[in-house]
């Protein structure tokens, strides 16, 4: 059993302009000391799915069916009492904006011992202890003498790890990352995700990171669901994912990006734009924009399926590499006929079949 | 790149504000000065795109806003295609705005959202007069076209656009009096990494129609190096290297250059390069540092030729002396029985140094570092230890690979024993990566 | 897989995709009739969705409902007459119509007070007169207090519409320009507002002697203060917009930045003080005529009737005070409904659409 379990996960909004589909039938786990990323553009839904793993959607959005279990227990089933006692203790989060997750008006040592106080009942000399000693285990020089000291009095990295220090400090098995670096220059990024790393290894705990960059999942991430319009279109380990990808959105978001050091003169892009959540394309979402699109992806709604079998695939026990694309299930005519070449790697070996699309061409 | 006038030249550009200030600071005078831009050069040809790379706070925004006179420069000359603008009247800047416009990086709040698209495009043609042969909506639905929108959207408000949509829109807007020169002033930062790769695409597509020159601010060296013909180094107002992008990424690099482009994510989960931490962030440009303004973070900085240096030690002696500066050490959380060995470990500094001359100045540092005595342990190192990083403003001279401002490839400070160039890499990732040693 | 074949390396940009043709998905024929249309419906400006906003508040429509009929009412309560010094139509009627029972002028100083009486209430069919009572001399107070609708309302509009005037070019001013007008502007208003609003208002009418136009201009001095205050401190924000530099580096001179571009995004939480202060201005106009320096006491302003009947509760004679103050009250009760409504309205907070699409981000 892994740590965390999120199986058939569905959130809908219910608003006046229709009905929100923020996440259909998403199933994912992460298992203790991983890192899981969470990729996808603005509108995938993946700000949703963390705000429901910490139960906290809000009106007018529902969790409309679908099991999250934490350590074996479903959190959806939880009262209040056992919700808020995990929260911060053991699923903690980070959020994108330091600067609006700290509050203004308290210091940011009482920040943090308030947490600890709170979930780890220690008297309050103790848990001013433990604050600094977080303080420190996140690289802020001087934690005794800046405990005092206000959240505007930090430079935006400095926020940053203030608010890391206070998810560390009940010292959670799972830390929510929701784009803690986007915010931030790329020096002091390089400096947060180092010390995300350094904890992470160093406490254990494993990481859900959602991020639209795919340079940091390509640095910090084991495992990679990519997510469009609400549904998860790729799910496999980080290697595979940018070796190898299998869904013709992710292919696209490879070769969107402009790589240092990459020569070509334009870069191949989607067309078009996500559809919004309320009206989405019949079948498979994302033929409007897919260059392989067929009359059939207009109709049939792909499943997610490990790419070797075929078969409907297990995120929850299986680690194969898994897509939702009707290429995998011999159910397209045409072939996925993108290609995805190292450079410096021995030629004949690494181009053709081997790094493009095995389980399609073959057929 | 032609021998001949280029479109733009900025020459010794400066632009200062005055520091947040009430009514009776400037009423008694006292106000500070913010060098947001601080002597800044360089020159853009016809069709061409110079990116403009650094980080949050380096005045990069400020250098476009002051170019198009949006903010009137402090000192320096603007020469538009040899003319100097920044002494043009008021009517003069309205005419030569037909040529030189600006992108900006937030859609949503660079379109009035009172107004239709036909309204905010229309309002360009209008200042100007410009119609032409064909009406003014053929334009407009001309220009909407030529941008990737449907032309039917015209009388859509704002809001109901998505931000690729309307930072189309925005470019829509700049097209529509002809301009020669745009400034981008991160056109695509707020954007997703499809929509950005359009949007650059299509500023690529425009520049090869229309021949337009662009100021391509970012601080994103990837995006940069995608699209720029020239790139631009900024550092607290400063440009720390200029050249073509080979250039930029080859060595000799200015160490902020370097780390700058270490720091970017690469995706590609087996690349395994060596990363260079800086330390801390960006001073505040109010007070700046003296010298290198880098000197504070710089990995490199040079070490004074009278005494013998790890580069480690030299490192941590250098950050000893920034912390005394900002006061920044808490003595009073130091264990009581050995606060010199407690300072010492605070500091990564080595229980002695290989120089017993350098051992003992600094031993006398931490003394008064130990009475809470900064100041003069402050201005005993920069006096003992003085480096030319803290005390010479550099300047960006030629090397074989581009322009760079950094001490390190001066042939005037070669002396020093551990002259970045020679080692190789080695120094470069000191700090960072000193386990191997 | 591929993968456990490719090396670490730290060599930046290996890894290349090719093929992806984005030309086919633009070349072809739509697979389906989906097409991505706009996020919402066709060209609504942001004040039709205000207005539909507005629509949906049923406390705010009944204030609107409440003041459109006190309006009415007051407009109908007697015919009005053009005065001859008019051009053309002078002396002639415009409104014939006359819904008071009485003149509110009426006198019959014999009888003098009528208590209203059930039985009165409800006579059928209603002879109107008396239903409120009538006060000391003998005038019919449902008559009057419709009539002196005209009074108390038409004060509270004008002044707040001159206020208008005055406060938004000022604070505009202010606010675009900074600096030395700023500077001056704005300590003229910490100025007089370091007087409180009554005083002042007494001051102006002890200079001025009383009137109607008085009255209204005495509310003037005083109230434009917080418009101008607020629409500065909106345009200081509304500047910092990129359109707003966008329109400057097009060219555009400074009045039609601010008429254009920055006036009708500021105006919102000017709009939302207005109509609050309607209400606030025909309280303070009653109590200027409470303590004796309104109109004339013949007059049937609201805040007069009150005047003239101080000791009529005192003396048992409620009705003389309750009808005229219970007016007053339900003037300013509905127009603080509309005002909040308005305010709901402008301000999306509580908008749902609003809310979950930043959820979804």
């Amino acid at each position: 059993m892994a740590m965390l379990e999120v199986e058939d996960l569905n959130v809908r909004f219910y608003t006046d302009d229709g009905v929100v589909r923020a996440t259909n039938d998403l199933s994912y786990r992460i298992e203790a000391g991983e890192r899981f990323g969470v990729v996808g553009e603005s509108g995938a839904g993946k700000s949703v799915t963390s705000l429901a793993l910490m139960r906290l959607i809000d009106e007018p959005g529902v969790i409309e069916s679908g099991e999250i279990r934490f350590k074996g227990e479903n959190i959806l089933e939880m009262d209040d009492e056992e919700m808020r006692s995990l929260r911060g203790n053991e699923i903690a989060m980070i959020f994108q904006d330091a600067g609006t997750a700290l509050n203004p008006s308290y210091t940011v040592g009482e920040q943090i011992s308030e947490a600890i106080r709170y979930h780890l009942d220690l008297d309050e000399a103790a848990a001013r202890e433990r604050a600094i000693e977080t303080l420190e285990s996140v690289g802020i020089p001087s934690a005794a003498e800046r405990y005092g000291d206000y959240p505007h009095e930090f430079s935006g990295g400095m926020q940053q790890r203030v608010v890391i220090a206070i998810a560390l400090s009940c010292d959670p098995d799972l830390i929510i990352a929701d784009e803690p670096t986007t915010a931030l220059d790329v020096t002091i990024e390089a400096q947060i995700l180092e010390l995300l790393e350094e904890v992470a290894t160093e406490y254990d705990t494993a990481i859900q990171l959602i991020t639209h960059d795919l340079g940091v999942v390509a640095e910090f991430c084991d495992r990679v669901m990519v997510m469009y319009a609400g549904h998860p279109v790729e799910m496999a380990p980080v290697e595979d994912v940018y070796y190898d990808p299998q869904h013709p959105y992710t292919v696209g978001l490879m070769s969107s990006i402009p790589r240092i050091g990459d020569d070509r003169e334009r870069l191949q892009t989607i067309p078009g734009r996500m559809p919004d959540l309320i009206e989405m394309p019949p079948g498979c979402n994302f033929h409007p924009r897919c260059p392989y699109a067929e009359e059939s992806c207009t109709r049939v709604e792909p499943r997610l399926v490990d790419v070797e079998t075929g078969e409907p695939a297990d995120p929850i026990n299986s680690d194969a590499q898994t897509a939702a694309c009707l290429a995998h299930t011999g159910e397209l005519d045409g072939e996925l006929d993108y290609e995805v070449t190292v450079r410096g790697e021995d030629g004949p070996a690494e181009s053709g079949p081997a790094s493009g699309s095995p389980g399609v061409t073959d057929r | 790149m032609s021998g001949s006038e280029p479109l733009l030249r900025v020459e010794g550009l400066e632009k200062y504000y005055e520091s947040e200030s009430d009514f009776i600071d400037r009423l008694l005078g006292r106000q500070k000065k913010v060098k947001a831009v601080d002597d800044v050069s360089f020159e853009i040809h016809e069709g061409e795109t110079l990116g403009l790379v650094g980080e949050s706070g380096c005045g990069k925004s400020t250098i476009g806003r002051s170019i198009l006179q949006l903010r009137k420069p402090t000192a320096g000359s603007v020469y538009f295609k040899g003319q100097d603008i920044t002494t043009l009247s008021d009517s003069d800047l309205r005419d030569l705005r037909k040529e030189m416009q600006i992108i900006f990086q937030n859609p949503q709040s660079s379109l009035n959202p009172r107004l239709t698209v036909n309204d905010i495009i229309g309002e360009a043609l209008d200042i100007h007069g410009i119609e032409g042969d064909v009406s003014r909506d053929a334009r407009i639905k001309d220009l909407l076209e030529r941008v990737g929108l449907n032309a039917s959207h015209a009388n859509r408000y704002p809001h109901e656009f998505s931000g690729g949509q309307l930072q189309r829109i925005g470019i829509a807007r700049a097209l529509a009096v002809d301009p020669e020169f745009i400034v981008c002033d991160e056109p695509v930062s707020a954007l997703d990494v499809s929509v950005q790769a359009q949007i650059l695409n299509l500023l690529e597509d425009l520049q090869d129609e229309l021949g337009i020159a662009y100021l391509f601010i970012a601080h994103d060296l990837s995006v940069v190096e995608h699209i720029a013909d020239q790139i631009a180094v900024m550092y607290l107002g400063k440009i720390a290297e200029i050249g073509t992008p080979e250039e930029l990424f080859a060595p000799p690099q200015h160490p902020y250059t370097e780390a700058l482009l270490s720091a970017i994510p690469e995706p590609d989960p087996l690349w395994d390069g060596d990363r260079i931490l800086l330390e801390g962030s960006v001073p505040s440009p109010i007070d700046p540092p003296s010298g290198c303004k880098f000197h504070t973070r710089c990995p490199r900085v040079i070490p004074p030729s009278d005494y013998e240096f790890e580069q480690e030690e030299w490192r941590a002696v250098m950050s000893l002396r920034h912390r005394a500066r900002e006061e920044d050490i808490a003595v009073e959380t130091f264990d009581d029985g050995a606060p010199m060995e407690a300072l010492r470990e605070e500091l990564d500094l080595p229980s002695t140094l290989s120089d017993p001359e350098a051992e003992r100045v600094v031993q006398e540092a931490l003394r008064s570092v130990a009475d809470e005595e900064f100041g003069d342990a402050e201005s005993l190192l920069s006096e003992t230890f003085d480096t030319p990083c803290s005390t010479d403003k550099p300047v960006l001279r030629e090397t074989d690979a581009g322009r760079v401002a950094c001490h390190l490839f001066d042939p005037a400070y070669e002396a020093g024993p551990n002259d970045g160039t020679t080692t190789g890499d080695g120094p470069a990732a000191g700090s960072a990566a000193s386990g191997d040693d | 897989m591929s993968s456990e074949t490719s090396q670490r390396t730290t060599e930046r940009g290996r890894i290349r995709v090719s093929g992806f043709d984005v030309d086919r998905v633009e070349s072809r024929e739509p697979l389906s009739s989906w097409e991505p249309d706009l996020q919402s419906e066709a060209g609504r400006g942001r004040l039709e969705y205000a207005w539909m906003r507005f629509k949906r508040n049923r406390l705010a429509l009944f204030g609107a409902t409440t003041i459109a009929f006190m309006v009415l009412l007051a407009v109908f309560s007697r015919p009005i007459q053009l005065p001859s010094s008019f051009p053309v139509l002078a002396g002639q009627t415009v409104q014939p119509f006359s819904l008071a029972p009485a003149d509110p002028a009426a006198q019959d100083v014999i009888t003098g007070y009528r208590e209203p009486t059930l039985e009165n209430l409800l006579a059928w069919p209603s002879a109107g007169l008396y239903l409120f009572g009538a006060d000391w001399a003998g005038r019919d107070i449902l008559s009057r207090v419709m009539y002196g609708g005209r009074w108390s309302l038409s004060i509270g509009f004008i002044a707040v519409a001159m206020a208008l005037l005055v406060g938004v070019p000022l604070g505009s001013v202010a606010g675009y320009y900074g600096g030395k007008v700023d500077e001056l502007i704005m300590r003229l208003v910490d100025l007089l507002y370091a007087f409180p609003f009554i005083v002042l208002a007494i001051a102006v009418i002890a200079v001025l002697g009383r009137g109607y136009w008085e009255m209204i201009l005495a509310l003037v001095v005083v109230g434009w203060l917080p418009y101008a205050r607020i629409i500065r401190g909106e345009i200081l924000s509304v500047k910092e917009n990129e359109y707003v530099t966008a329109a400057k580096a097009l060219g555009s001179r400074d009045r039609s930045i601010i008429t254009r571009h920055i006036l009708p995004n500021a105006m919102a939480p000017v709009i939302v003080q207005a109509t609050l202060s309607i209400g606030t201005t025909v309280l303070v106009a009653a109590a200027l005529g409470f303590i004796g320096l309104g109109l004339s006491p013949a007059s049937a302003e609201w805040g007069v009737m009150l005047n003239v009947e101080q000791d009529a509760i005192a003396r048992g004679r409620w009705w003389a005070g309750l009808f005229p103050g219970l007016a007053i009250f339900v003037f300013v009760m509905a127009i603080n409904l509309v005002g909040d409504g308005v305010r709901d309205a402008f301000d999306p907070q509580g908008d749902q659409t609003d809310t979950d699409t930043g959820g979804l981000r």
